[in-house]
């Protein structure tokens, strides 16, 4: 087991190796105009420094005085001793403005992920449990529904009923124009009921995979011959389905959930920029627009590291909750 | 029944994976099955793996409704765009009438000066000269020079030296010649003045002979001269000459405190102008309402637009149909590009195992494991700043997306492949002496195609929203080529969102039902192509 870990632990960080190789080739392939561009905008800011002192800083800080390679290896070993540099687009460092937002994310990604389990799992069973149902259907159309809506559209249409119609929500923002003046407590609300939006935008577009996912496993469990043994012993039908059934549906469950835990970090991209919630997702949106290179091959990397630690999690659960898998 | 006994005819079917493998359907038809005899061929109906599949899918009422839509969906798209009556980029316009200034007037309180010719009559003296008709002196002196002012009619002064040599005149009412670009001479305007302010009807200047009219209207023989009024009436645009008729009815409309007169130009046009007293810089602005041509944006649904028109003022349902072709012809090319290089690789990989099993399957993690989104908007970005041409920008997009998007088709080829190379068929294909490519292509990957189906379809699906995102974002199609996603992108505008549901609603609904039709139908398909399915 632990030499599996460590097998794969390796392995992780050769894959890492190679996946920011291609990001910092494609990045270093765009035409240099692009380096350029910023260097010009840059010193046209005001008191800043000459256009030819920006291009050759920008140059030498992103190794692009160096070769391809050469220049990777630079900022590789810069980024493994901790060394991440300064946003461009925030100004300060990039530790620091990650850690400004990326806690909110992953308070956000906590709640949709509650929602998510207590609304997907159970819906998924009874889908499963009475196929073919009118139940069965709804809950099908639904998550369909759920994972074919654009997320911009959905919010937009959440904006004009909640926000525009009825006027519960303010339309963008994470605190509300009277926040200075409240008090913790009242701080604290006023920034809950602007989560609401993202939230529920989240939640609904998110239920409809694991929903289904939920189903179709279930369908397979229920197909198997342990059911059938169970039943034939004459068990009550909910004893089956509940203890069981369900109990097995989990395991494919457990690891994909277990998968996704690192991604709770990784922010919401579209909806926190659609919302403007200062999360990680909107933040690395601006500079990634905003051509903050430090910070988008930052953030790159940090998406990169959580794919790798979540396919490394869902493996290692997958053989700890199911006995019948033994790793190589 | 006759369910049951196809579905294991099916089931049979599945074991043996050659497509060519026909299936047999008995008991089609109840007559037929009396005439002929139990072993005679013709007594059962065969129907191909395909129209099994094809019965199947179509008895999924969820599938066929996706089917519907989707066809909706291209005809509206592809067949759309021919039959609208206007073309993509077609901008419409709307003629409104706006309130557009038309002149200014200002009722001259002040005293202007005009110096006589070859008199020195410079600021200082007209300052002085003001000094002395405020404090209703007749004599001032400036730099030992005394000047005489002199009061000759209502509101006109003349300015004399001590030797009665006139240097020029002091004056409110003001004279402006009837002829365009025409400057009038001293001597005429003091003449003019002098017979206006005292009453009398004629003046002799320069040798010629004039009348002057109670309203102010100087004319000689040939014809009108110069008009005398204490309002200044000017044209804001400067290719518009103002006639005399026009001023003095204006001047009568200024004095009765109108808001609006009508007036009725030489070629006979009637229309109307309105009249606003600005009191902080004590004028008028004399608007004009003008028919003036602008783009129709935002228009509500009407007959012209069904949908109404987006903010450049081009038909919204137009718009839509053009858009539609952009989001599903990316779609399929995208899904197209994935497919090549997912088949070849992971064809490859499952058939020839070891080391490139090994290697492509590191490249599909490596695929696997890079963030797509934010990479597409940093190259998005990057895009923007270059200001790549628009068509390109969606070629390289669509390469972009497709490029990225392999690495889950390769997996799923590889794992197929995996399982049938060991089965008989392919066993008689290696003794039978088939070429390799001949072997992988013609006899492993058409096993694959029914997931292949399955996955590209749902695949066309996510693309498509991918698109729409990056639209929306600003960072995918962009203008003048239409997408859904770009139609919605107006929405960012909160005006947009709050007062134009026209504009966003329907692109997002397209969206929508296109994405969800083509996961329904990739649903059914999958259900159809599973032989272990009870339904």
């Amino acid at each position: 087991m632990h030499k599996y870990i460590i097998k794969r632990l390796l392995y992780s960080v050769v894959i890492f190796f190679f996946v920011m190789l291609i990001i910092y080739v494609m990045l270093r392939c765009l035409p240099t105009s692009y380096i350029e561009n910023i260097a010009r905008q840059k010193s046209m800011q005001p008191g800043s420094k000459s256009y030819t002192e920006w291009l050759a800083q920008l140059e030498a800080a992103y190794g692009m005085d160096k070769g391809i390679i050469a220049g990777y290896l630079n900022w590789l070993g810069n980024f493994f001793t901790g060394n991440f540099g300064d946003s461009w687009y925030y100004t300060i460092p990039v530790v620091e403005e990650f850690n400004n937002t990326v806690w909110l994310s992953f308070i956000m990604g906590v709640i949709v992920m509650f929602f998510e389990l207590i609304i997907a799992i159970p819906l998924g069973i009874v889908a499963a449990t009475k196929q073919y149902s009118k139940t069965d259907y709804a809950v099908s159309v639904i998550a369909l529904a759920g994972i074919s809506l654009p997320t911009f559209f959905f919010a937009s249409l959440l904006k004009l009923v909640f926000s525009v119609k009825l006027g519960w929500f303010d339309l963008f923002g994470l605190v509300g124009r009277n926040y200075a003046r409240l008090d913790t407590w009242h701080q604290f609300l006023d920034k809950a009921h602007h989560l609401v939006l993202p939230i529920v935008t989240l939640v609904v577009l998110s239920i409809g995979s694991l929903m289904r996912y939920t189903r179709t496993n279930m369908l397979e469990v229920l197909n198997a011959d342990y059911i059938r043994t169970a039943r034939a012993k004459g068990l009550s039908e909910r004893k089956v389905i509940y203890h069981h059934a369900f109990r097995n549906t989990l395991i494919p469950l457990v690891t994909i959930v277990g998968g996704s835990l690192p991604g709770l970090f990784s922010g919401a991209l579209i909806t926190e920029t659609l919302y403007s919630i200062p999360g990680i997702g909107y933040a690395s949106y601006n500079a990634m627009v905003g051509g903050d290179i430090p910070f988008s091959m930052f953030y790159l990397a940090f998406i990169a590291i959580l794919t790798l630690l979540g396919n490394l999690i869902a493996d290692i659960l997958y053989a700890v909750v199911d006995p019948r898998v033994r790793l190589a | 029944m006759r369910e049951n006994n196809e579905d294991r005819k099916v089931l049979n079917g599945a074991e043996q994976p050659l497509p060519e493998t026909e299936e047999i359907v008995s008991g089609a038809d109840p007559v037929a099955e009396e005439e002929y005899s139990l072993n005679d061929d013709r007594r059962v109906k065969v129907l191909s793996p395909g129209a099994m599949v094809a019965k199947r899918f179509f008895r999924n009422r969820v599938a066929v409704v996706g089917l519907a839509i989707l066809a909706f969906m291209f005809l509206f798209s592809f067949l759309g765009g021919v039959l609208s009556p206007y073309r993509e980029d077609e901008q419409f316009y709307k003629t409104s009438l706006l309130k557009k200034e038309y002149a200014g007037a200002i009722k001259n309180e002040d005293v202007r000066f005009l110096g006589a010719p070859d008199q020195k009559f410079d600021s200082i003296i007209q300052a002085q000269v003001v000094l002395a008709l405020t404090t209703n002196r007749d004599t001032v002196s400036f730099m030992d020079v005394n000047y005489h002012v002199e009061k000759q009619g209502e509101g006109l002064y003349a300015v004399t030296l001590d030797d009665g040599t006139l240097i020029g005149i002091a004056f409110e009412d003001v004279v402006t010649s009837s002829r365009e670009g025409q400057t009038l001479s001293f001597e005429f305007v003091y003449q003019a003045l002098l017979a206006y302010s005292n009453g009398k009807d004629a003046f002799i200047a320069e040798g010629r002979e004039y009348t002057v009219s109670e309203g102010g209207l100087v004319e000689s023989a040939e014809g009108e001269a110069a008009f005398i009024s204490r309002y200044v009436i000017n044209p804001i645009s400067p290719d518009v000459f103002l006639s005399r008729q026009f001023q003095e009815e204006l001047v009568v409309a200024l004095e009765n405190n109108d808001d609006v007169f009508e007036f009725t130009d030489a070629d006979g046009v009637t229309s109307e102008y309105y009249i606003e007293y600005k009191p902080a810089v004590k004028n008028w602005a004399i608007r004009q309402e003008t028919p003036s041509r602008m783009y129709d944006t935002y228009s509500s649904p009407s007959k012209a637009h069904w949908l109404g028109t987006d903010r450049n003022g081009m038909d919204m349902l137009t718009r839509l149909m053009y858009g539609g072709r952009v989001s599903l012809v990316i779609g399929f090319i995208v899904e197209a590009i994935s497919l090549i290089i997912g088949v070849i690789l992971g064809g490859m990989a499952g058939y020839f195992g070891g080391w490139v099993d090994n290697l492509i399957m590191r490249i599909v993690d490596i695929f696997y494991c890079i963030p797509s989104m934010p990479l597409i908007i940093i190259l998005g970005a990057a895009m923007d700043a270059m200001s790549v041409d628009p068509q390109i920008r969606m070629l390289y997009l669509m390469l972009i997306l497709g490029f990225l998007g392999w690495a889950g088709l390769a997996r799923l080829v590889r794992g197929q492949i995996l399982s049938l190379r060991e089965q008989e068929f392919m066993v008689a294909t290696e003794s039978s002496g088939i070429r390799v490519s001949r072997r992988i292509f013609k006899h492993l990957v058409p096993n694959v195609i029914p997931q292949l189906i399955v996955s590209c379809t749902m695949g066309i699906g996510s693309t498509i929203l991918i698109e729409a995102t990056l639209s929306f974002l600003g960072l995918g199609v962009k203008f003048p080529f239409a997408s859904w996603g770009n139609i919605i992108n107006d929405v960012n505008d909160t005006f947009v969102l709050q007062n134009f549901w026209f504009i966003w609603i329907p692109a997002g609904v397209l969206i929508l039902l296109t994405v969800l039709a083509f996961n329904l139908v990739g649903d059914g398909l999958r259900d159809a192509f599973d032989p272990k399915m009870k339904r």
